[in-house]
Order: structure tokens, then C-alpha cells, then sequence
């Protein structure tokens, strides 16, 4: 499903540059559940915004199920995020003067969806995450478990290829981490390739593979035991 | 580019943000008030002057004889100048294709009296033209006419006060009126809008007053009319023409500033005209400056809302919004919001303007306060086109930034 090769990325700190990324190789296959860990500064998020084609690599190639990603204009970047990526992210990002309806909706509308047919689709993902009764809800009216279940719903609304998610339990308590867990784990059981980036290890050890990021280069992938979540 | 879809988004994020939309709205919606407010106002003060001043237009050159204050020609210094009848037909011949009417006068000193009663009036021996060019207006029997000029009648057509004062109430047409110790027969009466001056006036054929000094030829001053339509600069070119002519035929030097003295009424007419353009051009400014005011209004409003958006259009890119799907929904909305709040703003301050009490606003020497519907709308259409393109610039680097860029935004 992911090819990488030998990416790099650097940022540019005024007149010295920052090398982020040193030379990444890795492949994921169709319907995986990797947790992308690492301390902060070891370029676990870039590596993930560069997957989500938010940002732009230096150097090396990234094929997404056999496409090759590389140079692509904004429109074309844009197009391919909303039919091949579903992004989940620690601060939830929904839109605060939308509803969770309407949030989740809100990738359908710019695949050109009508507006009767985005409102099926969507509460039918929102029953998925448990929220069915909360879909006329503003975000500010939701619990932060809540807001990352919307959010989980909404990056699933598009019926992507891969799931990214961006230390998805990092603004939420322990409880309500091992709830989005839960999810993220049952929508993996169903088929959709999932990456987690996150520097808990418990929960990495939900994930079934576990690849380790230290100052820009993979010190360790390994296919772990998932820890499977029960009784939530 | 009409997409029920984009509108429905754009509705929802219209409605959904009320201060925002409330906030641009409203910038807006001043900028088109104030403008019309005050361009209106500006228009009542040029209406004013031009009501006070150019009312009295006239399309009347006054040539007045006077004293030489040059030798020349053989002549001595101090030497006065006397218009003569031939000097009136040499002017008629010569400007025959520019003038109209030629009004010679002569001023008349008499003791006025009817039965036992004597009167001050003025007198005026003149032409029959007199009656266009000072616009007085018949009310009964007739005003001096060519036969009288050529039969020297002594006749006499007398103002609306000359006749109450006199007659009180009698009918005076028919009536026989002493002029010095010559009795004159009164055609009619007539009056005159601009005031009481004129309708205290007795007006007599000049060439009876001309007989009545022993035969004389000389008339005083002289007024000439010419067309209407003419431009300020037409007339001072015919009234320098007529003054070269003049001087000329009364071998008076042409550098000597008295003499032959000329006033054009025209020429008057012109610089209170400049007077009023400068007055429309302050307006025009005061106009201009508050649009500018608004536009920039409008810039600093959307830079706003863009920045506040950033946010939320990363979300979008992120969720799969094109670039141009990004500007076209900020761009749609701020049509929207500048269109509905621009001609809102025009139409309460049309009617702000039309509910002004005028005669309160006649004591700043406002009159018809007022703004021309096609000035209301341009000002209000460029306002909104400049709504756009201040919208369009934080759009489009709202939709070149990177959506990592934009989420990270807090």
C-alpha cells in the first residue's frame, strides 16, 4: 500500500537547515496497523505529514497503492488526500461552527457528493463511532473522545485507502484514549490500513507493528503482539 | 459559477459567524452611508450657490461711456466719451451676426407728478429690448415698442409699485402722468420677479427723451444682448471686440482702462462658475477620500477573516478543498456580504438624506441635499469590487499556504 525510498526532508532555520528526515525506507502492506513512535524531534510527524502529502519531501520517492506521489500541484495534492487519505489529528481540527453531521459530511462535499447523499453517508459513520444521537452537536457541545470520534468519522467519510492519525489519544485522558483505541482497532479488524503516530509505548503496543524513529532514520520495525482492547 | 452546493456552504459559514458577517457588513455598509451622506450634503452646498449666484445668468454686455485717462489720437486727457445714435447703428452693423438686442439708455432726472400728487421714481428712457433683457413682464396694455422709438411718442410703461403707489388700485392704462413739465400717456404696466427695483421704475422710449433735450443724439449706457447658448469665453471675446471697436471709433487709446467701460455679465457668470466647480471638486474629494476610507475599511476586515480562517481552510485542504475552491468560497462569500451590505448602506442613506429637514439644513446654506442614483450605485459598485480584490489577495495566499502550515495555525 506504501512504498517509501530513501526520503529526506530538511527544514530550512534561516541560514542553517534543519535535516528532519535522513533517508527513510518503508513499506507498508494493505490493511496493517502500524504505530510510528519516536521522541519528539525524531521526525515521527514529518515523516506523517509527508505521507499525508501536507508537506513536501526533499529527496527519495513515495508510491501510495502504485501512484507515485512526487511534484504534485496543489489541486492535484488536494484530490488525492480526499480519495486516498483520511487524516485524524491531536487537536481534533474539526470546524467549530459546524455540526458533527456536518463535519463529517464535509470531505464528501468536496468529492461532489449532493447534499441528501453526504447526510446519509455521514450519520451512517457517525452511527459507526457511536454518535448517532450526537449528530446535530457543535464541537464545543462534545467531550474530547467525542470530538476524536467525529474526527475518526470524518477521515473514514471518504472511504480512503490509509488512515493517518496524529497522536490521536495525545490530547485525551487514559479512558478516553483507550475508547479512540478501540476504534481505530475495529476499523483496522475491517480492513483499512491504519498509521498511528504516537510516543506512548501502551499505545503503540495496541498497534500490530511498530516501526521506531530516532534523530531522522528507523532504528527499529518489528511486527509486536497486539494488545487487543476489550470491555470499553 | 452558480453552485447550490458552494452556497449552502457558504450560507452556513454566513450564518453561523454573525459578528464576522456582522462586523465586514457593517464596514461596508458606513462606507457607502457616509459617502452618500456627505457627497449628498456637499451636492445641497453647491446647489446653494448655484441658486444664489447663477440664477441671475444673463446674456448681457453693459458698455459705459466714460472719461479718457490717455491723450491720444490728438486728443487731450480727461476728454468724455458720448455714444451717439450713429455709433449704435455702427455697432449693430458691425456685430449684426453675433448680437441681438441693442438697449441704449439714457438716465432721466424729473420730478414725477399725476394731478396734485408728486412721486419719486426712477426713470428709464430706453429701447423696447429693455423689456427682454431686464425680463419684466407685461401685466396690462403694452410696453414701449419699435413705433414709439421711430414716432418719439411720449409714452411710458410703468412697474406693478409705480402704478399701486400712483393709481391705488385705479386702472392707470389711458392715464396721463407729468414727467418734468411733459405729460406722458400710460400703455401699461408690468413686473418683475427679481424684486422691487425694477417694478419702481417708469420706462420711456429713449429717443422721446432725446427729443425732449433739444434734439440730441447721445445715449448713456448701453446693453447688448447675445445668444444664450454662448460660452463664457464666446462672450468676453465679443465684448473685447466690441470695446476694440468702440475705442477705435472714438479714437480712445486701447490701453486706457477708462473711457469705454465694459462689464459682461457673462464673464461674471464664468468665475462664479469656477466658484462652483471648485466647490464640486472639494466635494468630489470628500467623496473620493470616503470611499478610500471604506475600501481600506474593507482590506483590513477581510485580511481579518482570512487570518482567522486559516485554520479552518487548512481542515478543508486537508479534507481535499482545492486551492481555487478555497478562494472561490472566501470570494463568493465576500461578494455576498459587501453586495447586500453596500446597497443596504446606499438605500438608508438615500433615505437618511431625503428625510433631512431641509429648512434646517438651509440655515448651513444646504439646499436639495441629494445624490445622483448613478453616483450612489458606481461608488457603491466600486466599493464592492474593491471588497473583492481585498478579499481576493488573503484568499489567495490563504489557498497557497501549506495545509501543515494552516493546521499548526492556533
Amino acid at each position: 500500500m506504501i512504498e517509501i525510498k530513501n526520503l529526506h526532508k530538511s527544514y530550512e532555520m534561516g541560514s542553517s537547515s534543519l535535516h528532519v528526515l535522513k533517508g527513510i525506507d518503508f513499506s507498508v502492506a494493505d490493511g496493517e496497523l502500524v504505530a510510528i513512535m519516536g521522541s519528539s524531534g525524531s521526525g515521527k510527524s514529518t515523516l506523517l505529514n509527508i505521507l499525508g502529502m501536507l508537506d513536501n519531501s526533499d529527496q527519495g520517492t513515495y508510491d501510495l497503492d502504485k501512484i507515485r506521489i512526487a511534484n504534485m500541484d496543489e489541486k492535484k495534492a488536494a484530490n488525492y488526500r480526499n480519495k486516498f487519505l483520511g487524516f485524524v489529528f491531536q487537536s481534533f481540527n474539526l470546524i467549530n461552527y459546524k455540526n458533527a453531521l456536518e463535519n463529517v459530511a464535509l470531505p464528501l462535499y468536496y468529492q461532489g457528493i449532493s447534499r441528501k447523499e453526504r447526510q446519509v453517508i455521514a450519520l451512517n459513520y457517525l452511527g459507526k463511532v457511536g454518535l448517532k444521537d450526537w449528530s446535530s452537536h457543535l464541537p464545543s457541545e462534545l467531550s474530547g473522545g467525542q470530538k476524536q470520534r467525529v474526527a475518526i468519522a470524518r477521515a473514514l467519510a471518504s472511504n480512503p485507502k490509509v488512515l493517518l492519525a496524529d497522536e490521536p489519544t495525545g490530547a485525551l485522558d487514559s479512558k478516553t484514549s483507550m475508547e479512540v483505541m478501540a476504534l481505530i482497532q475495529k476499523i483496522n479488524n475491517e480492513g483499512k490500513t491504519i498509521l498511528v503516530v504516537t510516543h506512548e509505548q501502551d499505545i503503540a503496543e495496541m498497534c500490530k507493528r511498530i516501526v521506531l524513529l530516532k534523530d531522522g532514520v528507523i532504528v527499529e520495525d518489528k511486527k509486536v503482539k497486539q494488545n487487543i482492547i476489550k470491555n470499553v | 459559477m452558480f453552485n447550490i452546493e458552494r452556497w449552502t456552504e457558504i450560507f452556513q459559514s454566513i450564518q453561523k459567524n454573525k459578528l464576522r458577517t456582522a462586523l465586514s457588513g457593517m464596514t461596508v455598509s458606513l462606507g457607502i452611508l457616509i459617502f452618500i451622506i456627505l457627497f449628498g450634503l456637499g451636492e445641497g452646498l453647491k446647489n446653494s450657490y448655484s441658486d444664489l449666484f447663477l440664477n441671475n445668468a444673463n446674456n448681457v454686455i453693459y458698455i459705459y461711456p466714460g472719461k479718457t485717462t490717455k491723450p491720444y489720437g490728438g486728443f487731450k486727457t480727461n476728454r468724455r466719451i458720448e455714444l451717439k445714435n450713429a455709433d449704435i447703428d455702427a455697432l449693430k452693423q458691425e456685430f449684426s451676426s453675433s448680437i441681438e438686442y441693442v438697449n441704449p439708455s439714457l438716465f432721466v432726472s424729473e420730478p414725477i407728478s399725476y394731478g396734485l400728487e408728486s412721486f419719486t421714481f426712477e426713470i428709464s428712457a430706453v429701447s423696447p429690448s429693455n423689456q427682454l433683457i431686464e425680463k419684466h413682464v407685461l401685466m396690462k396694455g403694452r410696453y414701449i415698442n419699435e413705433k414709439d422709438i421711430k414716432e418719439k411718442n411720449k409714452v411710458v410703461t410703468i412697474g406693478r409699485l409705480v402704478a399701486r403707489d400712483i393709481f391705488k388700485g385705479d386702472d392707470p392704462i389711458g392715464k396721463f402722468i407729468n414727467l418734468g413739465s411733459r405729460s406722458f400717456k400710460i400703455v401699461g404696466v408690468f413686473q418683475d420677479t427679481s424684486g422691487d427695483t425694477e417694478e419702481n421704475k417708469l420706462i420711456i422710449p429713449y429717443t422721446t427723451r432725446q427729443q425732449i433735450l433739444k434734439g440730441t443724439d447721445v445715449v448713456g449706457t448701453v446693453g447688448i444682448t447675445f445668444d444664450q447658448s454662448w460660452s463664457g469665453s464666446q462672450a468676453v471675446k465679443l465684448s473685447d471686440n466690441i470695446k476694440s471697436f468702440l475705442k477705435k471709433r472714438k479714437s480712445v487709446d486701447p490701453t486706457d482702462p477708462s473711457g469705454i467701460r465694459i462689464r459682461n455679465v457673462a464673464d461674471e457668470i464664468d468665475r462664479s462658475l469656477q466658484f462652483a466647480n471648485a466647490l464640486q471638486i472639494i466635494v468630489t474629494f470628500v467623496g473620493i477620500g470616503t470611499l478610500i476610507a471604506g475600501i481600506i475599511g474593507i482590506s483590513n476586515i477581510m485580511v481579518f477573516i482570512v487570518k482567522e480562517r486559516t485554520k479552518e481552510l487548512g481542515i478543508r485542504k486537508a479534507l481535499g478543498a482545492e486551492p481555487n475552491e478555497i478562494i472561490k468560497m472566501i470570494l463568493t462569500e465576500s461578494i455576498f456580504i459587501t453586495a447586500i451590505s453596500g446597497f443596504l448602506g446606499m438605500v438608508i442613506g438615500i433615505i437618511i438624506l431625503n428625510s433631512l429637514d431641509s429648512s434646517a439644513l438651509q440655515e448651513y446654506f444646504i439646499t436639495r441635499a441629494g445624490v445622483d442614483l448613478n453616483i450612489a450605485f458606481s461608488a457603491t459598485i466600486i466599493l464592492i469590487i474593491f471588497g473583492v480584490i481585498a478579499g481576493y489577495i488573503p484568499a489567495k495566499r490563504a489557498a497557497q499556504i501549506k495545509p501543515i502550515v494552516a493546521l499548526r495555525d492556533e
